[in-house]
C-alpha cells in the first residue's frame, strides 16, 4: 500500500502527462502482481465494492472522533475520504505488511454488516497517507487525472507492447489483469478473445489539408457532431465504449438494452432534437447524458439517445476489419435494418457530384449536428489509430466574434507563470460587458508573452489566481458553434473557443454585441 | 483577584490592557505597544514605543525601520520585562521564529499569558516554547482541527532533498515565507547534510542575513538575480510564496514548485496553489501541540484568537476546560499568502 499511496499522492500534484505516465510505467515495472493489476484498475475507476460508501466511513468515524470535529474538518478539507484519513487515530507500532490485494480482498469479501469494522481494521494498519490510498480505493473518485486511455498507453510503454492490442485485450480481462500482464512480461502467449464484448481500438481521422480528393477514391459522409461510441455484443452482453475506450454503458441503457444483434458498431451517439422522432440535436443537449451514473426515467425522456451508425467491425462472429471500406458498407446497409430504428439509424453517404459539390454542401450545411465532412478511402480496411491517406475530417470554418478581455488566469505547468486563460465578454444592450467564453489556446508563444504583458500592466483587481483587467482588448474569437447556456449570465456558451487573432488596432466600445452572438446560436 | 474582564479587554484591533494604558500586537498604530514577533500580522509600524525582544525590534528595524536605538522602544531578553502601571510583563519564548515569545502578564494576583503564534517542536532557529503557568491562556489556533497533525520536520527535508536528486536538470523552488519559514528550511537542510549553495529571492535577502548575525548558521546563500540559470540546476531555491508564479520564476531552469506550509496537510488546498511537492513544514502549533499545551498549561480558562477557533473551542468543551473566542481582525496573513 505504500508504493501505492505514494504512487497516487505524485499523481495528484502533477500535471503534466508525460510525467504522470512515466510514474505509472515505473510502478507498473517495479510493482509485482496482483498489486499493480488492482492498483491500475483503482487509478482508472474500475474498482467497485458495494459493501462500502462515503455513509460507512462516516458511520465510522463517529465511533472514533466527535462528530462536531469531524463535521468541522470536512468541511475545512472538503472531501470525505481525505477528512477521514487525516481524522484517524495513528496506532502506534510497525505499519507493515498491508498490500494493496490484501485490502481489494478484505474489502470485497465485505459484507454491508461486517464493512465497518473491516474497514477500520485496515485503517489501523495504515499511516495517513496509506488511509488516504485505502479510502480512494474503496470509495472511488480518485481524482488523480489518469484516464483508461492513459493507464493502457502507460502499461504498453512499461512492457514494450503495442498499444492497441493493449487497447482490445484490457476490456476483455477483468482486473487484476494477471493474463495480461503475463503477455506483457513475455511469459505467456497473447490472450485469446473469444466471446467477450472487448473494445477495438478506433480508426481515426487527419484534418484534410489537400486542396482537394477525388471522389472516385473517397466517399463522403457528414461528421456528426456527437461523441464516437463502439458498441460491441459478445458474449451475451452490451457494452458502449468512447473514443478513450471508456466503457459509458451505465449512462445509456436504453442503447444497451436495444442493441441485441451479434455485431460491432461503430457510430455517432446523439440525442433527439426537441420534438421527439426529430433531427438530432446539439452536442449540448448531449451533455445532459454525459457523466451520468444514474439515468431518470426523465432524463430518458428529455434527452432521447440514438446512434447514426457508419461502420461496421464485426458480424455474426466474423471479423470485418481487414475489408476494404466498400465492403463493409455494403454490409453494414444490410446489417442496419436488423437494428430498432428508434435507436439506431443509418450515417447517409453524400451523394456529390464531384468535390467542389461537396464543397459547397458543406458550405451551406446549417443543421446543429453537423460539424463537416468525413472522406474515407474506399479500398481502406479498418485500422487502429490515424492513418496517412485513409481517412480525413473536413470541419466546417469556424464562427468568430471580436470579444474584450475580462479575466485573465494563470496556465498550469510550463504555462504556470503566464497569464495564460482568458475570460473575455461581448456588449450587452444596456452597454454592460457580459462574459461568453474563456479560451487559453490559439496564441503564438510570442503572442502569449504580449498578452501575459497586458494582463500584469492593465490589472484591476485580484482574486487568487484571477485577475481582473482593463476591459480595453479586443480578441477575435474563433468557436466551433454557439448554444443558449443558463450557466452564464450572458445566456451563451461557445463551442471550443480560441483566440484567433489579437485585435490591437480596434476599440473595445466596437467589439460585438451580445445580440450578434445570439443570431448564430445553433 | 483581580478580574481580567476588568484590566485587559479584547477589541477586534488587539488585546488591551488598561492600567498599564498598552497594547498588545495592536493592529493599527498605537501610543505604546508589546508586540509577541515580527510577522506584520503582529507587528506593525508606526507606533509610539515597542516593547518587545531584541530579535524582534531588530526584524521591525528591518521591516519598517523602526529605530531601536530610540529610548522609547524597549528591549527585553527572555525571562526579563518590566512593570507599568502595576502590570508587571515579561516576555516568554514561544518557539515561533527568531525571538518571538510569549508575553506573561501579571495584575493583582491573576497571570495571564499571550502566546502569539508557538509551536511546540524543535526549531534550530529559535528557542524552544516554554511552559508558563497561568491563570488564563490566551492561545492562537490557527490549525485548531485535528486533521492538521504536521509530520516530523525531517521527513519532508528528505522529500525537498530526494526530489531535487531525483531530477538533476531542474531546480526545486521553495515558496517559503520571508521571516522565519525561509530561514528554518535552510537551517534544517543544512542539519540534514545539504551543503550546496542554497539560492534565495532577493525579498529573502536581508531576513537572512540578520538570522546570521543573531548567530542561526545558513551556509553558502546565493542570490537568484547574480547566478546563471544553469548553475541552478539540481540546486534548491527559496522565494516568498508569491513569486512562485511570477515572472521571476523564469529565470530559474523548469522548477518544480514547492511550498513549505502547514496548509499541504491538505491535498486539495495544495492543488489549489498549483504545487507539485506539498512540505508539510510549519511555524504554528498543530492540533497535538495545541491541545498538549492547553492540558500542560493548564489554566484556569483559555481564550482563542486567530484560526480554527471553532475546533479548539469544541475540544475543550469535551474536556470539560473553560474557553472562549476572542475575534481578532488582521491576524492569519503569513501562511495563507
Amino acid at each position: 500500500m505504500k508504493r501505492f499511496a505514494a504512487l497516487i499522492d505524485r499523481l495528484i500534484y502533477t500535471r503534466s502527462r508525460n510525467t504522470k505516465l512515466a510514474l505509472i510505467v515505473d510502478y507498473l515495472r517495479h510493482t509485482p502482481d496482483p498489486d499493480r493489476g488492482w492498483a491500475i484498475a483503482a487509478l482508472t475507476e474500475s474498482l467497485d465494492f458495494p459493501a462500502v460508501k462515503a455513509g460507512t466511513v462516516r458511520t465510522l468515524l463517529a465511533t472514533r472522533i466527535d462528530e462536531e470535529l469531524f463535521r468541522l474538518s470536512r468541511h475545512f478539507v472538503g472531501d470525505t475520504a481525505e477528512t477521514a484519513a487525516l481524522l484517524w487515530p495513528d496506532v502506534p507500532g510497525k505499519k507493515a505488511g498491508l498490500s494493496v490485494s490484501d485490502a481489494v480482498d478484505a474489502l470485497s469479501a465485505a459484507s454491508r454488516s461486517d464493512a465497518p469494522a473491516i474497514v477500520a481494521s485496515l485503517l489501523d494498519r495504515l499511516d495517513a497517507d496509506g488511509r488516504y490510498a485505502l479510502l480512494k480505493l474503496a470509495l472511488g473518485g480518485m481524482r488523480v487525472g489518469v484516464s483508461a486511455r492513459l493507464a493502457k498507453q502507460a502499461f504498453a510503454q512499461a512492457f514494450d507492447v503495442p498499444v492497441d492490442d493493449v487497447e482490445e485485450l484490457w476490456h476483455a480481462i477483468p482486473p487484476p489483469y494477471a493474463p495480461l500482464f503475463a503477455w506483457g512480461e513475455g511469459r505467456a502467449e497473447r490472450p485469446d478473445l473469444a466471446d467477450v464484448a472487448f473494445f477495438r481500438p478506433f480508426m481515426l481521422a487527419h484534418p484534410l489539408e489537400e486542396a482537394s480528393v477525388d471522389l472516385a477514391d473517397y466517399a463522403a459522409e457528414w461528421k456528426w457532431d456527437g461523441i464516437r461510441v463502439q458498441i460491441v455484443h459478445g458474449g451475451g452482453e452490451t457494452r458502449i465504449y468512447s473514443r478513450g475506450g471508456e466503457e459509458i454503458s451505465g449512462a445509456f441503457p436504453e442503447l444497451v438494452a436495444a442493441f441485441d444483434q451479434d455485431a460491432v458498431i461503430d457510430g455517432e451517439l446523439l440525442v433527439r432534437g426537441e420534438v421527439q422522432g426529430g433531427e438530432a440535436a446539439s452536442f449540448n443537449a448531449l451533455q445532459q447524458r454525459l457523466g451520468r451514473k444514474i439515468v431518470s426515467k426523465k432524463m430518458l425522456a428529455d434527452y432521447p439517445a440514438f446512434v447514426r451508425v457508419y461502420d461496421l467491425l464485426a458480424v455474426d462472429g466474423d471479423d470485418l476489419r481487414g475489408l476494404p471500406w466498400t465492403e463493409r458498407r455494403r454490409q453494414l446497409e444490410a446489417f442496419v435494418p436488423r437494428l430498432a430504428g428508434s435507436h439506431f439509424d443509418l450515417s447517409q453517404v453524400i451523394d456529390a457530384k464531384d468535390f467542389d459539390d461537396l464543397a459547397e454542401r458543406r458550405a451551406g450545411a446549417r443543421d446543429a449536428a453537423i460539424e463537416g465532412v468525413m472522406l474515407k478511402r474506399r479500398d481502406a480496411p479498418y485500422v487502429a489509430g490515424r492513418r496517412a491517406g485513409l481517412w480525413y475530417k473536413w470541419k466546417r470554418d469556424p464562427l468568430t466574434a471580436d470579444c474584450v478581455m475580462m479575466y485573465a488566469q494563470r496556465g498550469n505547468g510550463r504555462r504556470a507563470s503566464f497569464y495564460s486563460d482568458y475570460t473575455f465578454g461581448c456588449w450587452s444592450e444596456a452597454g454592460e460587458l457580459l462574459p461568453v467564453g474563456k479560451a487559453y489556446s490559439g496564441f503564438t508563444d510570442e503572442e502569449l508573452k504580449w498578452l501575459d504583458k497586458f494582463v500584469r500592466d492593465n490589472t484591476l483587481n485580484r482574486f487568487g489566481p484571477v485577475r481582473e483587467v482593463e476591459k480595453s482588448l479586443v480578441l477575435e474569437v474563433a468557436f466551433d458553434s454557439i448554444h443558449s447556456s443558463k450557466r452564464h449570465k450572458s445566456g451563451l456558451a461557445m463551442r471550443f473557443p480560441r483566440i484567433s487573432r489579437i485585435r490591437r488596432d480596434k476599440p473595445a466600445e466596437e467589439a460585438d454585441r451580445i445580440a450578434t452572438l445570439q443570431a448564430m446560436v445553433t | 483577584m483581580a478580574k481580567a474582564k476588568h484590566w485587559l479587554e479584547p477589541h477586534s484591533g488587539g488585546l488591551y490592557v488598561k492600567p498599564a494604558d498598552l497594547w498588545i500586537d495592536p493592529s493599527r498604530p498605537v501610543e505604546r505597544a508589546a508586540v509577541t514577533h515580527g510577522h506584520a500580522d503582529h507587528a506593525r509600524s508606526g507606533h509610539g514605543a515597542v516593547f518587545a525582544t531584541p530579535e524582534t525590534l531588530a526584524i521591525m528595524a528591518l521591516r519598517y525601520g523602526v529605530d531601536v536605538e530610540a529610548s522609547r522602544n524597549q528591549a527585553f531578553e527572555y525571562g526579563d520585562g518590566f512593570e507599568r502601571g502595576g502590570v508587571r510583563f515579561s516576555f516568554h519564548p514561544a518557539g515561533h521564529v527568531l525571538g518571538s515569545a510569549q508575553i506573561l502578564m501579571e495584575y493583582g494576583g491573576e497571570r495571564i499569558v499571550i502566546t502569539g503564534d508557538y509551536k511546540r517542536r524543535p526549531d534550530p532557529t529559535c528557542a524552544p516554547f516554554e511552559v508558563v503557568p497561568c491563570d488564563i491562556f490566551i492561545t492562537e489556533a490557527t490549525f485548531g482541527l485535528p486533521v492538521f497533525r504536521h509530520p516530523p520536520t525531517e521527513g519532508e527535508i528528505a522529500k525537498l532533498i530526494g526530489a531535487v536528486r531525483a531530477e538533476p536538470d531542474r531546480s526545486v523552488l521553495v515558496g517559503a515565507y520571508a521571516l522565519g519559514k525561509a530561514q528554518r528550511v535552510i537551517a534544517e537542510l543544512r542539519g540534514a547534510g545539504w551543503d550546496a549553495p542554497i539560492y534565495i529571492h532577493g525579498a529573502l535577502e536581508k531576513m537572512c542575513e540578520l538570522y546570521a548575525v543573531h548567530g542561526v548558521d545558513l551556509g553558502e546563500l546565493r542570490l537568484v538575480s547574480e547566478t546563471d540559470k544553469a548553475e541552478m540546476a539540481g540546486r534548491i531555491v527559496l522565494a516568498p510564496p508569491s513569486a512562485l508564479g511570477d515572472r521571476w520564476s523564469r529565470r530559474l531552469p523548469d522548477p518544480v514548485t514547492a511550498m513549505a506550509s502547514g496548509w499541504m496537510r491538505v491535498r486539495q488546498r495544495a492543488r489549489q496553489r498549483m504545487v507539485e511537492l506539498p512540505l508539510v513544514i510549519s511555524d504554528h502549533a498543530d492540533w497535538d501541540e495545541l491541545t498538549t499545551t492547553i492540558s500542560e498549561v493548564n489554566p484556569k480558562e483559555s481564550w482563542i484568537t486567530h484560526g480554527s477557533e471553532d475546533g479548539l473551542l469544541r475540544w475543550c468543551e469535551l474536556t470539560q476546560r473553560k474557553a472562549r473566542a476572542l475575534h481578532l481582525v488582521g491576524r492569519d496573513l503569513e501562511e495563507e499568502v
